[in-house]
């Protein structure tokens, strides 16, 4: 049985389509906003078969086996943190106290191994990718941390599983986790990497960023991993935010898509309605705003707490 | 930290032909930098010099596929000055108006260049849809989208006709629209000006000191445009107005280029109303007299400066073309240095680069000792293979180039 | 003018559901407008057989052949569509008129020795 969560259901396989899918809707309404046709729904499969199909360069002079390895860790790591969210009840596959601290650092895996691949990859543009993607990590990463602990602190649970349940049960309080959200959607958008937060691999200043040297199988498999990380960071969104379940899990696994859905479609908003902002500015940005705002949603929370009687 | 060499080109995505930039880094930050051309040497000037005055004119035309129109005219209008010809009124008006359609539409494809620079790609894809329109009257009018073929020696080859005319009245009326979203956005959205503003700065006095022209001085605050300054075509009577902004930087760039569309937009539609009725060619003979003559006429990208010298035969002697990247070209390495490699894609787009246009066959000027000097291909050769042999240690002697 | 970001978002909003803008060219056919300058028209028995277009051509691509035994005047005339620019100057200086532009475009061919024509009257 766990060989089939891990690999079919809700593993590999289906991550891996529902990635596929997200990528084609992504794409689909960011052409449809600029007014573009955009591309058939098989297009990301398309690509990954393509991309498969190509001769797999390995640059001299880098640790192969690490070249090698660094994606697969990435997809292993995005897929691996699906098991504890919530996705068709308000009880995950498998859960634990503190198991929300192990999702966020399970996806902060992809982006080390992006940092990795850039650095190893032995190549200017790759090096610089690699150093800007840690820079943008350092940026993101604590407002996302606090963002998502917010609501943490008000369920007094650190168990995502128990985070839903709790606000299965008090419905309204998630309204108070508003700006929260925000700050998360913003964070997301900086760890996924895309405009205005595409900076590790802004086409036209580095070419690829961490990405530059890879192709063939590799590049296939990290493109697979960023796919499934989008699809993880909504799906831990929707879960922590949006927790609305139905007794029915087949009626909530349906809702789980729709609030996914959701997500990726205001990602998408984002990502067609701005301009690439420079690291120093994506920096500044993020700890003089949403920094603080998280900040303050946790006092917030906190004193909430110790009002109401929860 | 250390510093870190960056070769930006000549192979790169911001980069639409091939250039070189080698921009030495300290962090993000570009300390010194290097702007080197040279790789799309074309020999355009010596083919005119092998070809008559009327196929010249096709070759002059291709020099740039965006500013053909302002290339051809220059030159049609030098050899109308060398023959002492004056071409009919309405020939005048017509290629002023094709002149107009030309900035718009490389306007246009500038700020959606710009704008996927700095991965707005929204903006770009709009910009670029709306410039279809452009090119369609283009391509409907003239008979092609780029190296529209209009200008012939002696006037233009084709006619407005009425139906024309009503599309670009539509156009004007399409563009005011399309351009107040434009100007808002530019001036309006917080990531563009977070990206533009206080990039690649020129100062008035350094623009001048490097000799920019176009855009690129305008929004530096140098007041200078051919049309105002030196009237060609019809622009003694279709007046333009300088647009100037004193922002000195990128955003200023961009303002400039947006409303300098705003003001063609206007000038299209007096010309529209007001075209003198009459021919619209006369005839030139094929044997120009010996002379020469230097012109200029302001390209959508600034001044673009022709000499040409006839020794009375039906071929051209000598064609100097001086396309307006060229003028631009020397304020690059200057603009670079004090920023981040992150604006250094949109700092080079900003001067709106034609690379081809600019290569040009080479003079020597030795430095120490006041020598000039021009190379045959045996000689270039060897001093490439002496320059490499000192400077890398690598031996292309023996190589076989034939 | 005040700033924020994002000011693009009610005319991307109001593009969703909107009509492409993209020419789906080839799998819908495109259209090129009436002027558009594309492949040569001849009329061989126009044609005096003069010359002025070959000696015009800037690409060398145009060439007029007598095929005619016996003296008899009967013109071919020879375009290499790979070295042609479509600038229609042989067109223009044609003093009987006998070629003209017109806009058929599709001329792309994936064989190279197919490049060289013999212009007809259509």
């Amino acid at each position: 049985m766990s060989i089939f969560y891990l690999l079919v259901f809700p593993g590999f396989l289906f991550l891996s389509a529902l990635g596929l899918f997200m990528e084609y809707f992504d794409r689909k309404v960011y052409a449809r906003m600029q007014n573009r046709v955009g591309p058939p729904w098989y297009q990301p499969l398309a690509d990954i078969i393509k991309l498969v199909s190509k001769e797999t360069i390995i640059p001299y002079d880098t640790n192969k086996k690490m070249f090698a390895a660094l994606p697969v860790i990435a997809l292993a790591a995005a897929t691996t943190a699906i098991f504890y969210i919530p996705i068709w009840s308000s009880h995950a596959l498998f859960s634990f106290t503190g198991d929300i601290i192990v999702v966020l650092y399970l996806l902060t895996i992809p982006t080390l191994t992006f940092f990795l691949a850039g650095w190893n990859s032995n190549s200017l543009f790759a090096g610089i990718g690699a150093v800007r993607n840690l820079t943008q990590l350092f940026s993101y990463e604590v407002p996302l941390y606090m963002g998502l602990l917010a609501p943490a602190f008000l369920a007094s649970s650190w168990s995502l599983s128990e985070i839903s349940q709790f606000y299965t049960t008090h419905p309204l309080l998630i309204l108070l986790n508003i700006p929260a959200f925000i700050v998360c959607i913003i964070a997301v958008q900086g760890k996924l990497e895309r405009v205005p937060f595409d900076i590790p691999d802004a086409e036209t200043e580095i070419v690829a960023g961490s990405f530059t040297e890879y192709s063939g199988r590799y590049f296939a498999i990290f493109r697979m991993a960023l796919d499934t990380e989008l699809v993880v960071a909504a799906t831990l969104l929707a879960a922590v935010f949006i927790p609305v379940f139905v007794a029915n899990p087949f009626i909530s696994f349906l809702i789980y898509l729709a609030k996914v859905f959701v997500i990726i479609f205001i990602l998408a908003i984002f990502r067609s309605v701005m301009a690439r902002i420079r690291m120093e500015q994506m920096v500044k940005f993020c700890w003089r705003y949403l920094a603080p705002l998280a900040l303050a949603q946790i006092i917030i929370n906190i004193l909430i707490k110790g009002v109401l009687p929860l | 930290m250390g510093r870190v060499v960056v070769p930006i080109g000549t192979q790169h995505p911001a980069l639409k032909e091939p250039a070189s930039f080698i921009l030495t880094l300290e962090g993000e930050k570009v300390v010194s930098a290097k702007a080197k051309l040279g790789y799309n040497h074309r020999g355009i000037e010596k083919a005119c010099e092998n070809r008559s005055y009327i196929q010249s004119l096709y070759i002059v035309e291709r020099v740039c596929g965006i500013c053909s129109h302002a290339h051809s005219t220059v030159y049609c209008e030098a050899v109308e000055e060398l023959a002492g010809i004056e071409i009919p009124k309405r020939a005048k008006y017509l290629r002023t108006v094709v002149c107009e359609l030309e900035r718009l539409h490389s306007h246009l494809l500038w700020l959606g260049v710009a704008a996927h620079e700095i991965g707005f790609d929204t903006f770009f894809m709009y910009v670029w849809r709306d410039r279809e329109k452009v090119m369609d009257i283009l391509e409907n009018f003239c008979g092609n989208r780029v190296n529209y073929g209009i200008n012939t020696l002696g006037g233009v080859r084709r006619d407005l006709t009425p139906e024309i005319i009503e599309d670009i009245k539509n156009l004007c009326k399409l563009m005011d629209e399309r351009l107040k979203i434009y100007t808002d956005l530019a001036m309006g959205d917080a990531t563009l000006a977070a990206r533009l503003a206080k990039v690649g700065r020129l100062s008035k006095e350094t623009a001048i000191q490097y000799g920019a022209v176009g855009p690129v001085a305008r929004a530096s605050g140098v007041a200078i445009d051919v049309r105002v300054n030196d009237p060609f075509a019809a622009y003694d009577e279709v007046k333009a107005n300088i647009v100037v902004d004193d922002n000195c930087d990128v955003f200023g760039r961009v303002l400039v280029r947006v409303l300098e569309m705003v003001d063609s937009v206007r000038m299209l539609r007096f010309m529209m109303d007001n075209i003198p009725d009459g021919t619209i060619s006369v005839k030139v003979p094929r044997k120009i007299p010996a002379g020469e003559v230097a012109h200029r006429v302001e390209a959508p990208r600034g001044e673009d400066a022709y000499f040409l010298a006839s020794n009375g035969t039906e071929k051209p002697e000598r064609i100097r073309m001086r396309a307006p990247t060229e003028a631009n070209w020397h304020a690059i390495a200057h603009m670079l240095e004090g920023d981040y490699l992150a604006d250094s894609p949109i700092i080079i787009a900003a001067i709106d680069p034609c690379y081809s246009c600019t290569d040009r066959a080479i003079q020597i000027n030795d430095l120490n000792t006041g020598k000039q000097d021009i190379l045959n291909w045996q000689q270039l050769k060897q001093y490439s293979i002496n320059w490499h042999r000192e400077n890398n240690g690598i031996d292309f002697a023996k190589l076989k180039i034939k | 003018m005040r700033r924020y970001p994002g000011k693009i978002i009610k005319e991307a909003m109001g593009n969703l559901n909107s009509k492409a803008a993209t020419n789906l060219y080839p799998a819908a056919p495109s259209i090129v407008t009436k002027g558009y300058r594309g492949k040569l028209n001849y009329n061989s028995k126009a044609c005096t057989g003069c010359k002025l277009c070959v000696r015009d051509c800037p690409a060398k691509a145009i060439e007029i052949v007598n095929v005619g035994a016996d003296g008899e005047k009967i013109f071919e005339c020879h375009l290499d569509l790979g070295h042609c620019i479509f600038c229609g100057q042989c067109a223009d200086v044609c003093p009987k008129k006998c070629l003209k532009v017109t806009n058929e475009f599709e001329l792309a061919t994936t064989d190279k020795s197919t490049l060289n024509i013999n212009l007809k009257e259509v």
